[in-house]
């Protein structure tokens, strides 16, 4: 019954510092872009996500920040393409990090693969859902009526 | 959870933070989504996150995201130098202090409208 539980996963072994160690050279092309993945991305969100906080939190009270106030920031693309690089940054980051969580603590095979399938379906539903609203945002029209004048109604 | 290596606090603070972290942002996610729904629909919703307890809430993912952003460097710190490990103990301590300077300037600038302070100049406190 042992041997069935287990899987193709590889072992993580974790440092003495608290991190995970990076996967041997030709253990597993996928889990080495993972490891380098969490690293890159979050040298990139420690300036995007923590100037995006400062922006909605500090520099302008929560309160403030209204359908005008992202109708109005929403004219410039830049801040449309910042969004879209945070969101597809941070969402992938930490449901990569919930991915590793998860096959830490599921043994059973058949729950891994079912928690693993939610977590793919979760990225795609919740990644979708943001790019489309940030892509597609016109001020004082609703999301289907974008969507809408895309085919010309 | 591993136990008996000096990182273990370190692991176990960086999985929580981040766990909640993206907790807040599939919340985040969905609330951003309903400015597809008209400005009446978003704005009646987010009102909800100027209110006195979801500002406290938003402190505790601010703090959160500190934490993980510093010691996320702390990591990476070590991981590309490897002699850096003789100082990670150090480091999580200077990741916790950095943290907390930080945090402190923030619960001013988020909690201040709920005591009628606008340190921004304009800014509301809705009851919930």
């Amino acid at each position: 019954m042992a041997t069935e539980t287990q899987t193709q996963t590889p072992q993580r072994t974790i440092t003495r510092y608290g991190a995970y160690t990076k996967p041997a050279k030709g253990a597993n092309g996928w889990e080495t872009f993972s490891w380098y993945f969490f690293r890159v991305s979050g040298v990139a969100l420690l300036v995007i996500a923590l100037a995006h906080v400062f922006l909605m939190h500090i520099s302008t009270d929560v309160s403030q920040t209204v359908y005008d106030f992202v109708a109005a920031r929403y004219a410039n693309p830049f801040w449309r393409v910042y969004d879209l690089v945070l969101l597809t940054l941070a969402l992938f980051h930490g449901l990569n990090g919930l991915r590793i969580a998860c096959e830490d603590y599921i043994q059973s095979r058949g729950w891994r693969l079912t928690v693993l399938s939610a977590l793919f379906f979760i990225a795609l539903t919740f990644w979708l859902m943001g790019s489309m609203t940030i892509i597609m945002f016109q001020p004082n029209h609703t999301l289907a009526q974008s969507i809408m004048s895309l085919f010309g109604r | 959870m591993y136990r008996g290596q000096s990182g273990q606090w370190s692991w176990l603070l960086h999985r929580i933070t981040g766990l909640g972290v993206l907790l807040f942002l599939l919340v985040h996610i969905v609330d951003i989504t309903l400015i597809g729904f008209g400005p009446t629909i978003y704005n009646d919703a987010i009102v909800i996150f100027s209110t006195g307890i979801i500002r406290v809430i938003s402190l505790a993912l601010i703090a959160s995201l500190l934490f993980h952003a510093f010691n996320g460097v702390r990591i990476i710190l070590i991981d590309f130098w490897p002699a850096g490990y003789k100082y990670q103990q150090q480091m999580f301590i200077a990741v916790l202090v950095l943290t907390i300077v930080l945090f402190i300037p923030t619960v001013f600038y988020i909690m201040a409208p709920v005591f009628g302070v606008c340190p921004q100049g304009s800014c509301a406190n809705p009851a919930l």
